[in-house]
């Protein structure tokens, strides 16, 4: 009997709170299971590999990544993922992180980076880029997003950005700003935050790379974007073509302020 | 057109067949528990690890989400406080093979372990104990599996 | 070869607190590829922790545990400077053994 007043009574409360309680419950107990997986964060594995990736003698030139210049001064690692993209006068060009890691394994360590940015992602020397960018992004963990806008090609960048953020296509008549533009919206469970503003630390550009559980990957940006393509029904955009950078110019200056928890863990 | 759950068995007596012709490495299968890790139920997984009958008990804690956000990784653990366990299992009622992994305690670790685990759908997930007099206790608990949206 | 795992151990009082995560596929065997083909069971069958070189604990596990798996328990009377090793072998024979000093 009192099993039966137990679970009316929890009926009741269920009934009184339909519509945003079951919302608000979900989001509760997803925020606990994702807060249960940080602790050990399977991005680690990649982190560990990318830092032992960066010291190691490689490629035609056999020579390390250590003297690479990720925009603070040759070998500077910390505090280098929170400032990109941005310029870089030896290339005469805006560079995501990515893009950068690529030129430098170039320069630096002879390998054909046309060869490297046609390699698909997860495999071979892109594989290899990914898990760099991981431990690069650790070493920005916590710090805050403060990218330069100093250089007429930085702030070209953005505005070429903004414009494919909004730039509505494909046989969807979709863009980015149409899942990414509002408050409040989400898809299924997952909250879309809007990238058109700061959306808060650890929100969007500040939370990737990012281990994904669903198919046991890590996500680069670059493959980010690639899928946010992907599910535009867009054309490939080609990896580390101008489209991409520029967008990561749009969400990182937008960002200013953010606190960086990449690399993060999703679902 | 074969259900998900015959081509799931036909998997595993393939499986079975393969190691039986010797097509999977004997030594790796040697130690493992087949028996065990093979069961459909709760209660074959219970008696392939040497348990008898299983008794829910306050003594044994099983934790985890409430909802998982995705099947593939979700976050469990087991322990107790009763004296004299000689393993910990986990194990998943409505996956395909219940058991998920089995610890052999010993006196130089604590009884507490967690690891994570995959759920085809939300299930009852047990944390089981098994003393070494042969007796079972468990303690179970409800984690409902969403599915995810498309992004990230 | 299989990548390192990443052990750490710290200590809580008279024991330490063992995390460890394995860079491992852990297929299940009922997954098919795009082709229509099964995708054989790949996956970590038995792991070991070793206290400065004593087993402390061993585990058994089935393709349920998920990819990249990852282990948490605790180690009695273990000190700062003592050695926790991990080692997995998986139903294809390989295995992988990797040590962390405890913190």
């Amino acid at each position: 009997m009192k099993h039966l007043i137990t679970s009316a009574a929890v009926a009741a409360l269920a009934f009184a709170s339909v519509g945003t309680g079951f919302a608000q419950d979900a989001t509760k107990g997803i925020e606990e299971y994702r807060k249960m997986l940080e602790d050990g964060n399977p991005a680690e594995l990649f982190e560990m590999k990318g830092e032992e990736l960066w010291k190691q003698k490689r490629g035609p030139k056999q020579a390390s990544l250590e003297k690479c210049d990720l925009g603070k001064g040759p070998g500077v690692v910390k505090g280098a993922f929170v400032e990109l993209p941005r310029y870089f006068a030896d290339t005469g060009r805006v560079q995501d992180l990515e893009s950068r890691l690529v030129t430098c394994m170039g320069t630096l360590q002879g390998f054909n980076e046309e060869e490297i940015k046609k390699t698909p992602f997860g495999r071979g020397e892109m594989a290899n880029v990914t898990a760099l960018a991981t431990w690069i992004a650790t070493a920005s963990r916590g710090m805050r997003f403060n990218l330069p806008t100093a250089h007429p090609e930085e702030r070209r960048f953005y505005e070429l950005g903004k414009r494919a953020f909004f730039y509505r296509a494909g046989p969807h008549d979709f863009s980015c700003a149409a899942c990414h533009a509002q408050e409040n919206i989400r898809i299924r469970l997952q909250d879309l935050p809007n990238l058109t503003k700061n959306p808060g630390d650890g929100v969007g550009f500040a939370a990737w790379p990012a281990y994904r559980v669903s198919n046991g990957q890590m996500w680069s940006m670059q493959l980010r974007l690639n899928d946010c393509y992907r599910q535009q029904r867009f054309p490939y955009p080609g990896f580390a073509s101008d489209v991409t950078i520029a967008l990561g110019s749009y969400m990182g200056i937008n960002a200013k302020g953010a606190a960086s928890i990449a690399p993060a863990i999703k679902r | 057109m074969k259900t998900r759950r015959e081509m799931l068995s036909s998997g595993a007596k393939l499986a079975a067949l393969m190691a039986s012709v010797g097509l999977l490495p004997a030594t790796a299968m040697a130690d493992w528990n087949k028996v065990a890790f093979d069961a459909k139920t709760l209660a074959e997984a219970v008696k392939g690890l040497g348990g008898g009958a299983p008794v829910a008990s306050k003594d044994v804690t099983i934790t985890g989400p409430d909802i998982a956000e995705n099947g593939a990784v979700v976050p469990v653990g087991a322990s107790t406080t009763l004296a004299g366990v000689k393993q910990l299992a986990l194990m998943v009622e409505k996956n395909p093979n219940a058991l998920a992994a089995v610890f052999n305690v010993t006196d130089a670790v604590e009884p507490s372990v967690s690891t994570r685990v995959k759920m085809g759908q939300s299930s009852n997930v047990f944390a089981v104990a098994i003393m070494n007099d042969g007796k079972v206790y468990y303690a179970q608990k409800e984690i409902k599996v969403t599915l995810g949206g498309c992004g990230g | 070869m299989a990548d390192p795992m990443r052990i750490r151990a710290q200590v809580t009082g008279d024991k330490a607190t063992v995390r460890v995560l394995m860079s491992h596929e852990m297929e299940t065997g009922q997954r098919k590829d795009s082709a229509g083909k099964t995708i054989p069971a790949w996956f970590i069958q038995e792991v070991t922790v070793a206290h400065n070189g004593k087993n402390v604990l061993t585990a058994q596990w089935g393709p349920a545990v998920s990819k990249n798996p990852f282990m948490q328990c605790v180690v009695k009377g273990a000190k700062a400077g003592d050695k926790i090793a991990v080692t997995w072998v998986d139903n294809k024979g390989d295995k992988r053994t990797d040590e962390a000093t405890v913190s």
